[in-house]
Formats: structure tokens, C-alpha cells, sequence
């Protein structure tokens, strides 16, 4: 079995330690004998859409967000469409997330956004919603917990898509509406940013099994691993989103 | 009526010092704005012969001690926050305590246009700016661009010294005034081989197109350019050339300025302390002490707090050092792969406050450097479970990574296992902790002593 993995701007959107997350796929995927490959897809470069089974964008400062969303209009927009609808997973995170909705206003400017899912993100006035968080979330017919830090100035309000879960500590999309996220077909979109799949393994396992039946066309039984520090590390953050 | 203010502030901290409560770097300070926020103002004025004011995401500390020392071997003792309390009341701490014609002050990078304005320095030195604490600090973008603003509106009342090798700080250069110069590595063999994770400077602060680097240092620090808009790393006014790199007893390498040339020996390892001697020895040529003065200083130069501090224990060297950010923890690690093998480890992640809540960055940092030849590893503090999940990702042998909560029984354990030597890597909040823990256990002095 295989897995291939497109990494979007490695080199932009990468501020809060996104490496991690390639790290803990990756490693989980060579400890059980799947083939692990990365492409890297930057500034200009065009990808095939039925070539890549797991797609990454992570957060930028706000001037490599703005160029990346540029690009994305100009050489991704529509791979990027095809890759959602035909079941491929992506995960997108904190400024990846943002770029995903239909635009994001700051300052007086519009960033248009790709457009794959129906939310709207705004800099309202306000303090940046910062600090670690937890959120409750439905995948496969069960309710599991996702732990991690958020770190946002905009705050996104979903329309008709949904979300990717309650917040149970923390802020969320907006501090507001008690939501985090969105979730649509098989992509995730997050404010739990950088590194949140070291301390959610069963969410590292969960993208691993849905990009290997995009590619084989079976979901795979994965062989279950020694998980006792990740689970520690996950009831840690867990831990520091409930002291607040 | 200062006077009286400062005073009541003194006699404060006295007391808290002569009850054992400790806080003494920074309790006079506070409870003197809360009387008077305007205090840094006047009691910085009495400072006839100027201020030195130090910023930098990495190295404040050792870079002000560094300043410190050179100045100190040419017979001058500014007023200086040495214990590294670097936010308005650690200034206003040591301006209450110390009696002096200078100042010398560390400021922490958010508070330095605030405590600029206050002061009106005679000299600013930045070091860096690299990705550190996103939750507190927020973007290395924003914090350049407030300190661009306050160069241009200090240009004519202050001097800038500049490390040339960031083009987050080079660039403050475009804003400064005519008295700006410049510091920077030339030696070409010193060049990382590839580039490191966490790079902060991908985009021309002139034009924005991406920037293209003939090689890098530290992080970002190297010789770039940009090919769209023509902006060059600044020609440095000092520069260090000859490079070798000592491990852990530290580096030498050649000064050269308009001066001439001179040999240096500093006692403390890693091009990142190199970097912060270039930045000390410039600011003192500024402020009229030769380089050859200042190189001789810097060879009797001691490490300060938890910066590369030893400590014998017993039968064991316990060296500490702070880890806070990926830049600063991928210098330590580079340093300790110049160590003889088998290296054992103590290490302290905390999430509080002063450490940052994120603790996303050890991600960033490039511990696989050392999986090959680490020893005894011991985990401790409020995240040591991530730590040691992120050097089971970094390829570390799972059965010697430990993980204890507890502070003093890691430490303890840690002490046990290793051999002649334990290099203790804590977060700012677990490196207090450490040294009050080694102090209490009579180990060490207690930090605002001596």
C-alpha cells in the first residue's frame, strides 16, 4: 500500500512547526509497512488531482498568506476542486484553513479565498483568539476529542457547510458560535494549528486510512501501534485546554 | 518627589529580598510605575553619559553581559538589568538599585519601542528576529515593522547597530540614521549545508519577491540577496572570518574592522554566541572602546545565567542550557553534536506563561541531529510527554528517552545515569525552577545574589 502525500506550501505555510505533521504521518506509515511519498507543490507549480490521496496546507504570516492566496487562484484552484470531489483527504490548518472559504477581509482589503466550502472569515476588532483548545468532533460514528492551540486574528463563520466540531475549551472559529472548523466530504478544515496530529494520533490514523482508500479503493484495517506516549501527550494538551 | 517614590519601590524590594520571597529582580520596579509610570523617564535622565539599549529574539542576555564585561575592562560600570528581568519594571528595577553615569539594558523585543521612546538612547543594538512564542509576540514581520517605525523616528537621537546576516534587521537600516553600522559573519566555511526548518526571512523587506541566500549560518542568518529589487546584505564594519568551532569550550575567530584585525577567543561555544560577541564588540566600538580592548575583555568573558552555565555535582558537570525557541535550541543541538558521544540529557518543557503556551516550536527544531549519538535521555516538566513523543519522532531509541514529571526526581535521575557529564536543556520557567532547585540543595548561590 501507498500513501502520497502533496505538501502545499512547504515553504510559506509553515509558521507553527507544520513539519511535525509530515513527520507523525510519515512515521506511522513506514512503522506499518505503507510506502510513504511527499510531493512538495509551491509557488506557480500545478498538481495532478487523481496523482495525490492526502493534500496539506498549513498557516503563513499574513504577507506569505496573501501571495499563497494569490497562486492558489492562479495554478491550484481547480485541481483543488477535483481533489475534494473525488474523496481525496485534506487537512488545512489555521491560514490553509482560511484560505479554503470564499475570501478573508483584514484591514480593509479581500483576500478571495478558493471557494471549496461555504464560510467567510473576517479581522473583526477584538484581540486575537489565542490559547489552547479543545474540541468535540463526530468522525466515523464517533465521538472523539481533538486537543491542540489556536492562534488566529480572523474569525470564520460557517454557511452551509459544517462544522468540524463543538468547542468544548477555547475559542473556535470565532469565540462566538461554539463551533471549530469545517468538515465537508473528506476534507478538514482547523484552527488547531501546527503540530495537531502528534497530539491527536487517532486523527493521523483517520486521514492515513481515508488516503489509502482513496488509492486503493478499500479502507484498510491499520495495524494498531505502541501509542502510550501520544496518548500522554494528547491527555496533556487535553490538560492545558481545560486549565485555560 | 521621585525621590520619595523610589524610595517607598527600594525599601519594597529590600524586604521581599530579607524574607526569603525572592522576586527581587522585578518587584521595585513594578510597584515604582504603579506609583509612577513615568519613572524609567526621569530616573533615565540622570544617566549623563547615555543608555545602551540590547534587542534580539535570541541572546539579550549573553550579548548585554558580553557589553557588559568589554565595558567593565575599560573601567566603566553602567547600570545594567543583568539578571535578564527585560520589561519595563526589570529597567526600572535596576535604574532604581544601581547608581551609575551609563546604562546598559537588555529589553524584551514587544516592550523595546516603548522603553526606546522613554530613555532616548544614545545606542540600540539588534541582534535578531526569529519565529519565538508566536502567542506573545505574534509575527517576526510585526515586531520588524515596529522597530522600522522606531528607527525612523529615533534617527536623529539614536544610533543603530545592525547584524547585516538578517535581512529582518538589516532592513531597520533603511529607516535609521547615518550613525548605523553593521556586523556580520564572512567566514564562508562556517555555511549550514542545507537550510533549516524553521527559516524566518523568505521575502525582500523592499519588494517582497523571494529572497535568494548564497548560504546560511544560523536560521535565516546568512549572505542573501534579492534578485528582483537589487537590496544587498549590508557590507559589515566588523566581521568575523577564521572560524573554528570548539564544542562546547567555545570558538575563536578573526575580528576585522577598519581597525585591523584581532584575534578572538571567546569561552563560549556556537556560532550564535559568535554572533552575540560581533554585536558586543561593534556597540562598544560605538560607544569609543577599541576591538582589540574588547576581544581581550571577552576572553575572561564568563557565561551568565543559564546561559551555558556549569555546575560541578559531585562526580558530574551538570552544563544548562536555555532551549526556548527552534533557532536557539537548533544552536544548542549543533553545539552538543560537537560532543563526544554518548551525550546525556535532561530535558524541562514547561507551557507556562513566560515559556509560551504553544509549545508547537520543539516541532520546528532539528533534534534528529542528535539521534545517533544521545546517551540517557530524562523528560520532565507540564509537556515532558510531548517532548518525549517529539524525540521518538526525531528517531531517538525509545528505551533511553524517560519521561518523569516531577522536576527533582528527573533531575535526580537524570544525575544518577550519567556519566562525567549532563547537559540540562530547560524553558525559561523550568530553568528558574532548576536553579532554585539547585540553589535550595546548596548547589549553586541563589541568582539575584552575587
Amino acid at each position: 500500500m501507498k500513501l502520497r502525500l502533496l505538501s502545499l506550501y512547504p515553504d510559506q505555510m509553515n509558521i507553527y512547526a507544520d513539519r511535525g505533521n509530515m513527520l507523525f504521518l510519515q512515521h506511522r506509515c513506514e512503522w506499518r509497512g505503507i510506502d510513504f511519498e511527499v510531493t512538495r507543490c509551491g509557488p506557480g507549480d500545478r498538481f495532478d488531482p487523481g496523482a495525490f490521496d492526502l493534500l496539506y496546507m498549513g498557516g503563513g504570516q499574513d504577507r506569505d498568506q496573501k501571495a499563497v492566496a494569490r497562486d492558489l487562484l492562479e495554478t491550484k484552484q481547480e485541481s483543488m476542486r477535483k481533489a475534494k470531489e473525488t474523496g481525496a483527504a485534506i487537512l488545512a490548518v489555521c491560514g490553509g484553513y482560511q484560505l479554503l472559504g470564499h475570501s478573508y477581509e483584514l484591514e480593509g482589503e479581500r483576500i478571495e479565498g478558493l471557494g471549496l466550502v461555504d464560510l467567510k472569515t473576517v479581522r473583526e476588532p477584538g484581540p486575537r483568539l489565542i490559547g489552547p483548545v479543545s474540541i468535540e468532533v463526530d468522525l466515523e460514528n464517533e465521538k472523539r476529542v481533538l486537543a491542540g492551540f489556536e492562534n488566529h486574528g480572523g474569525r470564520t463563520r460557517l454557511g452551509a457547510s459544517a462544522p468540524l466540531g463543538r468547542v468544548l475549551h477555547g475559542h473556535g472559529n470565532n469565540g462566538e458560535d461554539g463551533f471549530e472548523g469545517v468538515r465537508e466530504d473528506n476534507l478538514i478544515g482547523t484552527y488547531l494549528h501546527g503540530p495537531l496530529l502528534p497530539k491527536n494520533a487517532w486523527l493521523a490514523d483517520h486521514l492515513i486510512s481515508t488516503g489509502l482508500e482513496h488509492h486503493h479503493g478499500e479502507r484498510p484495517e491499520l495495524e494498531p501501534l505502541e501509542d502510550s506516549l501520544e496518548q500522554a501527550a494528547h491527555e496533556a494538551a487535553l490538560a492545558a485546554a481545560r486549565a485555560g | 518627589m521621585i525621590g520619595f517614590k523610589a524610595w517607598i519601590a527600594r525599601s519594597i524590594g529590600r524586604l521581599s529580598r530579607a524574607t526569603g520571597r525572592g522576586g527581587g529582580t522585578t518587584l521595585p520596579g513594578r510597584v515604582l510605575l504603579k506609583l509612577d509610570p513615568n519613572a524609567i523617564d526621569k530616573l533615565g535622565a540622570r544617566l549623563s553619559e547615555g543608555t545602551t539599549l540590547i534587542s534580539a529574539t535570541n541572546g539579550k542576555t549573553t550579548t548585554a553581559s558580553m557589553l557588559a564585561t568589554i565595558l567593565e575592562g575599560a573601567g566603566r560600570r553602567p547600570v545594567h538589568n543583568r539578571a535578564g528581568s527585560n520589561m519595563t519594571w526589570g529597567v526600572a528595577t535596576a535604574l532604581l538599585e544601581q547608581h551609575g553615569t551609563e546604562g546598559l539594558f537588555e529589553v524584551d523585543e514587544a516592550w523595546l519601542p516603548e522603553v526606546a521612546d522613554r530613555l532616548e538612547p544614545r545606542t540600540i543594538l539588534l541582534g535578531n528576529l526569529f519565529r519565538d512564542q508566536l502567542d506573545r509576540y505574534g509575527e517576526t514581520e510585526a515586531l520588524a515593522d515596529a522597530w522600522a517605525d522606531l528607527a525612523t523616528r529615533s534617527a536623529d537621537r539614536s544610533d543603530f547597530v545592525l547584524n547585516a546576516d538578517d535581512p529582518l534587521i538589516a532592513d531597520i537600516g533603511n529607516s535609521s540614521g547615518p550613525g548605523t553600522s553593521y556586523f556580520g559573519i564572512a567566514d564562508e566555511s562556517q555555511a549550514l549545508s542545507e537550510l533549516q526548518h524553521a527559516f524566518d526571512a523568505k521575502l525582500c523587506r523592499v519588494c517582497g519577491h523571494e529572497l535568494t541566500y548564497d548560504r546560511a549560518f544560523v536560521g535565516h542568518l546568512g549572505h542573501y540577496h534579492c534578485e528582483s529589487c537589487g537590496m544587498r546584505r549590508p557590507e559589515p564594519d566588523v566581521s568575523a572570518n577564521r572560524i573554528t568551532l570548539r564544542g562546547m569550550s567555545g570558538v575563536t575567530a578573526r575580528i576585522d574592522s577598519p581597525e585591523g584585525s584581532s584575534k578572538l577567543e571567546l569561552p563560549l561555544p556556537g556560532l550564535y554566541n559568535l554572533y552575540n560577541a560581533l554585536g558586543a564588540i561593534s556597540t562598544a566600538r560605538q560607544m569609543g572602546v577599541p576591538v582589540e580592548a574588547s576581544v581581550r575583555s571577552l576572553a575572561s568573558m564568563k557565561a551568565v545565567f543559564g546561559r551555558v552555565e556549569r555546575i560541578r555535582i559531585k562526580e558530574t558537570t551538570l552544563s544548562i542550557l536555555l532551549i526556548k525557541n527552534p533557532a536557539g535550541a537548533n544552536e544548542v543541538i549543533r553545539t552538543l553534536s560537537l560532543e563526544p558521544a554518548p551525550v546525556d540529557l535532561w530535558i524541562a518543557l514547561n507551557d507556562r506563561i513566560a515559556d509560551g503556551r504553544d509549545v508547537s516550536w520543539i516541532w520546528d527544531a532539528d533534534f534528529e541531529m542528535l539521534a545517533d549519538r544521545i546517551g540517557k535521555v530524562t523528560c520532565t516538566g507540564t509537556r515532558a510527554s510531548e517532548m518525549a513523543l517529539r524525540l521518538k519522532y526525531a528517531g531517538w531509541p525509545a528505551d533511553r528517552v524517560e519521561v518523569i514529571g516531577n522536576l527533582e526526581e528527573a533531575l535526580d535521575r537524570a544525575l544518577g545515569g550519567a556519566k562525567e557529564a549532563l547537559f540540562a536543556l530547560p524553558t525559561y520557567t523550568a530553568l528558574l525552577d532548576l536553579r532554585k532547585l539547585l540553589a535550595d540543595r546548596g548547589d549553586t548561590e541563589k541568582y539575584w545574589e552575587g
